[in-house]
């Protein structure tokens, strides 16, 4: 600081008159948000993490026609894998519930045929944001048995607040007794 | 901390400038609409807050105000949008002309951005009242508002342009009468927020002109909406750089005056506004984590360069500290922290800008979390988002604004400020209540709440919810006494007797520790910022945009009815 008592239009002095503590704080923010960038990539690809990406592009008019989108709800793919459709539409999400029995990986595919909507599932890293055109698309492991409430995150209209739909996760035995039973159902009907 | 013995003289004359009456009351006007603007929006805010005590005034306020969401609406719009782009362009034509010493050199384009603004202001609000434009202060499409509601909101938009191109050319007229002499820091600083602003509105206007407002029309009959986001926030990032930038004007260049001190660093302080610049628009896909159709390399590259618009703050936040601890010291205070304490905080400008301060360093630490490219999958569209942005433009921008009209309205309209000791308590019941509202909001969001919903009626909410919910409505309530304590402020300043001279508070214009001479000549030029600015546009946005705007696919064409 003392150098600016000397006022002169010199070219020699035209510099930035960075404080010794300014410097060293700056070499720190800067220290800090490298470190910050860094961890966040390395959060962030490596462990599995992931982030909605580009999907699927769908036609919203059309797209409960054919195809998965007619018959959305959650189906076993292979032996302990499980993918989920679900349409999101102003209220209300279909299917309103999905039952998984623990330990299922499951890849959940939403998409809206209207407006924009929300699918955050508490408790979890899932959430994403339902843009109609666009397929949104996250897997996820299921290690505990509960209720996992999927809420609709994006304002949707007047019945916004209403519309959430359930995750029910299983243990093996109450899932098989529950697969048990609706066979029988249909076998009788 | 050398300088604290040195004589606090000025090197040039600060006050060397009268505003002429026509300029008083031109800024005037553009504070009057802002302060309207920002009551009307205040009250509506608690209504929000109270819902989720399951306290629902909407249905006694029928048939003003028809849903949650329609005064959601006017909240966010009338707050986040008409009151800070107001008070922005009013406050920044002061700067123009304060820190130039000179009138503005083309008043009749400024008079035209104003009066472009207040129609659009107009357009806008009517469909806002009518119920027909409840689509919150984002309009993500397909969710569909009245024509006049894009349209008004365009126009407003094209005003501040109008009236940024006034400043520049106030600038290069002072510029050319005063060939080698650095540009006053508020003046250079205010253009350069008005340049950024430019740049950054630009994906809101291509996003409103070629879909939005054909729609509304009718002439195409569906909208692309993810190609839609992506321009919203090509805009809605930097927006809150727009709002952030004239509060670093008042804490660099006005409050280190009035609290009796110097600016610290004049080269920081402009090395910070000219990053604003270059790295406050590439940034916008950190709104968008969570969207399905863009790569996750876009959004990890916006991630990373958010970081970068990290460090502009963390350079103000030395810069104003060590300003506002020279001038503490100087005034007796001592301790590593105790000079805190020797502030003037019963000057009521001062108290809301410092508390404005202090809570935005919450909303800082917040702001990383949300741009962090992992954890935001926490906390997007969650309750979480407007706990943050309440510290950031609801706190250390309106607060600080508040503070700012402490002393800005009665040097315009030569009143004494009405109590100032209500008015510091008006800035201490803002924070209290921001602090019990956004801390219950923050919880909320980590535990899963969603964003602006009515949670009051939400069937799904758990019962660990219910303290943080009723922590809300508490500090709304808090906030609720606060806006109306400041209303009352403003409006008793208004009506008040003309000031004699001396009671009239003059403009805090603050010198720079050292001569502004020596700043080196590359902090005073646009052009290579400019060229910068443009480039990292193109990088950051540019392949993605084409991808969005190639693969364009008109296929939502919203509801046929208003879902509101």
């Amino acid at each position: 600081m003392t150098e600016s008592e000397t006022q002169q239009e010199d070219s020699t002095q035209l510099t930035m008159g960075i404080d010794p503590w300014e410097r060293n704080w700056i070499r720190f923010s800067i220290a800090l948000l490298v470190v910050f960038a860094a961890l966040v990539t390395i959060a962030g690809f490596a462990g599995g993490f992931q982030l909605p990406g580009v999907d699927s592009e769908v036609d919203p008019r059309t797209v409960t026609d054919s195809g998965p989108w007619s018959e959305p709800g959650v189906r076993e793919i292979a032996p302990g894998r499980y993918e989920a459709y679900v349409i999101a539409q102003a209220w209300s999400f279909t299917p309103r519930e999905i039952v998984l029995p623990i330990g299922a990986e499951v890849d959940i595919m939403v998409t809206s045929v209207d407006v924009q909507h929300g699918f955050k599932v508490s408790d979890t890293n899932l959430n994403m944001q339902v843009v109609p055109g666009q397929v949104s698309r996250l897997s996820f492991t299921f290690d505990e048995v509960g209720e996992f409430p999927y809420i609709c995150t994006e304002y949707c209209g007047q019945g916004h607040a209403a519309m959430y739909g359930t995750i029910r996760v299983l243990s093996e035995v109450d899932f098989a007794a529950l697969a048990d039973d609706s066979s029988t159902e249909e076998a009788s009907s | 901390m050398t300088a604290i013995d040195e004589p606090l003289t000025s090197v040039a004359d600060p006050e060397g400038y009268t505003l002429s009456a026509w300029e008083r009351r031109f800024i005037g006007i553009h504070l009057f609409i802002a302060i309207v603007a920002l009551g009307i929006g205040s009250l509506i805010g608690p209504l929000q807050a109270l819902e989720f005590s399951n306290v629902d005034l909407y249905r006694y306020l029928e048939p003003v105000l028809q849903s949650y969401y329609q005064g959601l609406t006017l909240h966010g719009v009338l707050n986040a949008l008409v009151w800070t782009t107001f008070f922005i362009v009013g406050f920044t034509t002061f700067t123009t002309v304060k820190g130039l010493r000179r009138p503005l050199s083309h008043p009749k384009v400024n008079v035209a951005g104003l009066v472009v603004m207040v129609v659009g202001l107009l357009m806008t609000a009517i469909p806002l009242l009518l119920d027909q434009a409840t689509v919150l202060y984002t309009f993500y499409p397909p969710l569909k508002a009245s024509w006049l509601f894009y349209v008004g909101l365009t126009l407003v938009v094209v005003g501040s342009w109008i009236s940024g191109v006034g400043f520049y050319l106030t600038l290069m007229a002072w510029r050319r009468e005063n060939r080698g002499v650095r540009s006053p820091f508020i003046a250079l600083a205010g253009v350069i927020n008005a340049a950024m602003w430019q740049i950054a509105t630009l994906g809101v206007a291509v996003e409103m002109l070629t879909m939005l407002i054909p729609w509304s029309f009718g002439l195409i009959d569906a909208t692309d909406p993810e190609l839609a986001r992506t321009y919203f926030w090509f805009t809605g990032h930097p927006l809150v750089y727009f709002w952030l930038l004239p509060v670093y004007i008042s804490w660099y260049g006005m409050l280190p005056k009035q609290v009796g001190g110097r600016l610290f660093s004049d080269s920081i302080a402009r090395l910070a506004f000219w990053m604003f610049l270059i790295v406050s628009v590439p940034v916008g896909f950190h709104h968008q984590f969570a969207d399905p159709g863009i790569p996750q390399v876009w959004k990890w590259i916006h991630a990373v360069l958010t970081y970068g618009v990290a460090l502009p703050s963390m350079l103000t936040a030395f810069t104003v500290i060590a300003s506002l601890e020279y001038a503490a010291r100087r005034r007796g205070g001592t301790g590593l922290i105790g000079w805190v304490r020797a502030l003037p905080w019963n000057d009521p400008s001062v108290a809301a800008q410092l508390l404005a301060g202090i809570l935005f360093m919450f909303g800082g630490i917040g702001g990383l979390t949300n741009a962090s490219y992992n954890v935001n999958l926490v906390i997007h569209n969650t309750a979480w988002v407007p706990g943050h942005f309440h510290l950031t433009v609801a706190t250390a921008v309106t607060l600080s604004f508040m503070g700012i009209t402490y002393w800005l309205v009665p040097h315009l309209s030569h009143k004494r400020l009405w109590s100032p000791k209500v008015a510091v308590v008006q800035a201490w019941t803002w924070f209290v209540g921001m602090v019990i509202f956004s801390n219950a909001m923050h919880m909320l969001g980590l535990l899963g709440a969603p964003r602006r919903t009515p949670l009051g009626e939400a069937p799904y909410v758990p019962e660990e919810w219910n303290g943080h919910l009723l922590r809300v409505s508490i500090g709304g309530t808090i906030l609720l006494i606060s806006a109306i304590t400041y209303l009352v402020v403003m409006w008793k300043t208004f009506r008040g007797p003309k000031a004699s001279p001396s009671e009239v508070p003059e403009a805090p214009i603050a010198e720079s520790l050292r001569d502004a001479q020596l700043t080196p000549v590359w902090l005073d030029r646009f052009k290579p910022w400019l060229i910068v600015a443009a480039l990292l546009v193109l990088l950051a946005y540019g392949p993605q945009l084409v991808d969005q705007i190639v693969n364009m696919n008109l296929n939502s064409p919203g509801v046929d009815f208003d879902i509101w």
